[in-house]
């Protein structure tokens, strides 16, 4: 599949587009299809993100799964901080980016 | 210390309020991305993994109490509670919202700081040694000259947009502890017939391109290092690669131009600048010079210390070194804790250090490149107490130099140009290496690590250097054996095929193993490698 994400354009957060919006939990991403670039544009134009792009992404028993580490740990959080993570109280959290 | 005149304090000030009416702009749509960016850039606000990141110049590594509590203060308030001192004695904001950065710019104003310059291919923060004012080996204190050139460089209308970021290091001892020929231009301060100028190293780098610079003039006299710097300046400006960024730092031109056919349009751009009376007054240089002037040191203090706390006299061991002036130390704070985040130190701990310095250190501190902190003047007298409250802290670790003493970018964790996380590589070292006994046993080991090629965490100049790169989405690391960024420069080689996390890990056991088997009388990890060579290290790796 293909997930849309950028980062907030006031407070920088991480965000992945959610079919109606923007959310900080990639579990809430959805298939933009081919409609990706389209939608980056238009949300960037709109004040709500900045620098978006599309990746690809896999559906897995955990949610979905961006295919490169890098947006992996941009999903989670960094690995050396749990506790500043989406899932501070899960000491193994930093596992799934790996 | 240097303090702001009214013409440095405008000057910040007035780029607060342009930047404050420029992120305005940006948060109604009147700029745009494109549009923005490079406005941004030049005030030091990036855009990461996680957030914008704001990045602080630290003027060759000196603080005041006052600003390193506001350090903590912006931590605490507008991040996460905490910053990352950085390779370039900067500090990292990680978790930073576009709307605050005025703000928070306008407190550093507030302490005589910025963020000016952090970015941007201009003259960055000039770097210097950590000692300067306070080692006895040194023919000057070089901040003087740091702090000049730092004013020099501050939007010079020449030097804005270079081909390529700009890196000027200020050193005046024969120890390297600045990693000075690993700048664009090193400056190393010597005296010659009473005296005082500069010898002048240009092309040095690390990146994907590393390179230790070459010596290109053996004396400029003091009041005409302005002068020549801009003549390098601008002879790189007129023939450095604006076509490809890979080739576009003054280290490519210097090789491809050749040494010699630059110092020659080095000289003969020089002998021009001459005849255009742009050297600062001698005035201007009086006038800073006055502010790094000794502090009153006490007299007649004990050079005693009491050693009978075995954990204070392993610190003290370690950690402290001997300072110019009698009765007096230099401490180094180590940012490494076992299993800890180089570099990184909580409002807490930044605000404990500011205190520290205000209290036992003549209210200064320096930050390291080496990503530790500096108490410069300490009383021995004091040298106890100052232990006793860094170690509630979490700041007593006894490792400078040592092999857990590791420089670390911030890597895939939070940096958008890493292929590999770094931090983790280094928290798993300290762990298997945290034995004190045996770190001393390996004695001075520098390991450096990096992300990604950039090489912020120095890995070229590591006695034993790491690379991370990305093998199809898989992290791995190369290891390479032999740099040095002292007075002893060199680049390090790769043995050879990469590792996973773990493994990489395991392979540097295996060097650390080879060196205790074959070294001789005295010799350093680094020694041992010169001595013996490649070989039998990639041996003992591979098999």
């Amino acid at each position: 599949m293909k997930i849309l994400t950028g980062n907030d354009l006031v407070t920088g957060d991480v965000v992945w587009w959610a079919g109606d919006g923007w959310s900080r939990l990639v579990g809430d991403a959805v298939d933009v299809g081919e409609r990706g670039d389209e939608l980056a544009r238009a949300e960037e134009a709109a004040l709500r993100v900045v620098a978006p792009y599309v990746i690809d992404a896999t559906v897995t028993d955990e949610g979905v799964r961006p295919a490169h580490i890098k947006d992996r740990i941009r999903a989670l959080g960094p690995t050396v901080r749990p506790d500043l993570t989406l899932k501070p109280n899960d000491a193994d959290a930093g596992n799934w980016v790996i | 210390m240097y303090r702001y005149d009214n013409y440095d304090q405008s000057i910040v000030e007035a780029r607060v309020d342009e930047f404050r009416d420029q992120v305005q702009r940006r948060l109604t749509g009147a700029l745009t991305e494109d549009q923005f960016k490079p406005l941004r850039l030049m005030n030091g606000l990036y855009l990461q993994l996680h957030a914008y990141m704001l990045r602080v110049a630290i003027p060759y590594g000196t603080l005041s109490g006052r600003q390193m509590r506001k350090l903590g203060e912006i931590a605490r308030k507008y991040d996460k509670g905490y910053g990352h001192f950085t390779t370039r004695t900067n500090i990292q904001y990680n978790w930073i919202k576009l709307a605050d950065a005025p703000d928070i710019l306008a407190e550093l104003a507030g302490v005589e700081m910025h963020a000016i310059q952090t970015s941007g291919n201009c003259i960055r923060n000039i770097s210097s040694d950590q000692y300067a004012g306070v080692s006895a080996d040194e023919v000057a204190d070089p901040r003087p000259w740091a702090e000049l050139l730092r004013q020099w460089s501050s939007f010079h209308p020449e030097f804005t947009y270079l081909p390529r970021k700009f890196k000027i290091c200020v050193i005046a001892a024969e120890e390297d502890r600045a990693a000075m020929r690993l700048h664009d231009i090193g400056l190393k301060l010597v005296e010659r017939d009473g005296a005082i100028g500069a010898e002048v190293y240009a092309g040095g780098g690390m990146g994907r391109t590393p390179m230790v610079s070459p010596q290109i003039r053996d004396f400029v006299p003091e009041d005409e290092i302005v002068s020549y710097l801009e003549a390098c300046l601008r002879v790189y400006n007129r023939h450095g690669r604006r076509d490809n960024k890979y080739k576009a730092r003054i280290k490519i031109l210097v090789h491809e131009l050749g040494v010699e056919e630059y110092k020659r349009q080095v000289e003969e751009e020089f002998a021009h600048m001459r005849t255009l009376g742009l050297n600062p007054p001698t005035e201007e240089l009086d006038r800073i010079r006055a502010h790094f002037a000794g502090p009153d040191y006490e007299t007649g203090l004990s050079d005693a210390i009491d050693r009978s706390d075995p954990a204070f006299a392993l610190w003290v061991d370690r950690q402290v070194v001997a300072h110019r002036a009698p009765g007096y130390a230099i401490v180094n704070i180590s940012l490494k804790p076992r299993g800890g985040i180089p570099g990184d130190a909580s409002a807490e701990q930044i605000e404990l250090v500011a205190a520290l310095a205000e209290q036992y250190s003549l209210d200064e501190l320096r930050v390291t490149h080496a990503q530790n902190l500096v108490l410069p003047h300490v009383r021995k007298a004091d040298l106890y107490a100052v232990w006793q409250k860094l170690d509630e802290a979490g700041l007593a670790e006894a490792n400078l130099d040592l092999i857990t003493d590791i420089i670390a970018c911030p890597g895939l964790d939070y940096c958008s140009l890493a292929n590999a996380r770094s931090i983790p590589l280094a928290q798993k070292l300290s762990e298997r290496f945290a034995a004190q006994d045996r770190q001393a046993e390996l004695g001075e080991l520098k390991v450096k690590i990096s992300g990604c090629i950039n090489a912020c965490g120095h890995h070229h100049a590591g006695h034993i250097g790491v690379l991370g790169v990305d093998r199809k989405g898989v992290e791995n690391f190369q290891l390479s054996l032999g740099g040095s960024g002292a007075e002893d420069a060199s680049v390090g080689q790769i043995t050879g095929p990469g590792f996973s996390e773990d493994g990489v890990v395991d392979a540097i056991e295996k060097v650390t193993d080879l060196y205790l088997a074959e070294r001789q009388e005295g010799e350093r990890f680094l020694d041992t490698y010169r001595r013996i060579g490649m070989k039998p290290f990639k041996e003992a790796i591979y098999g």
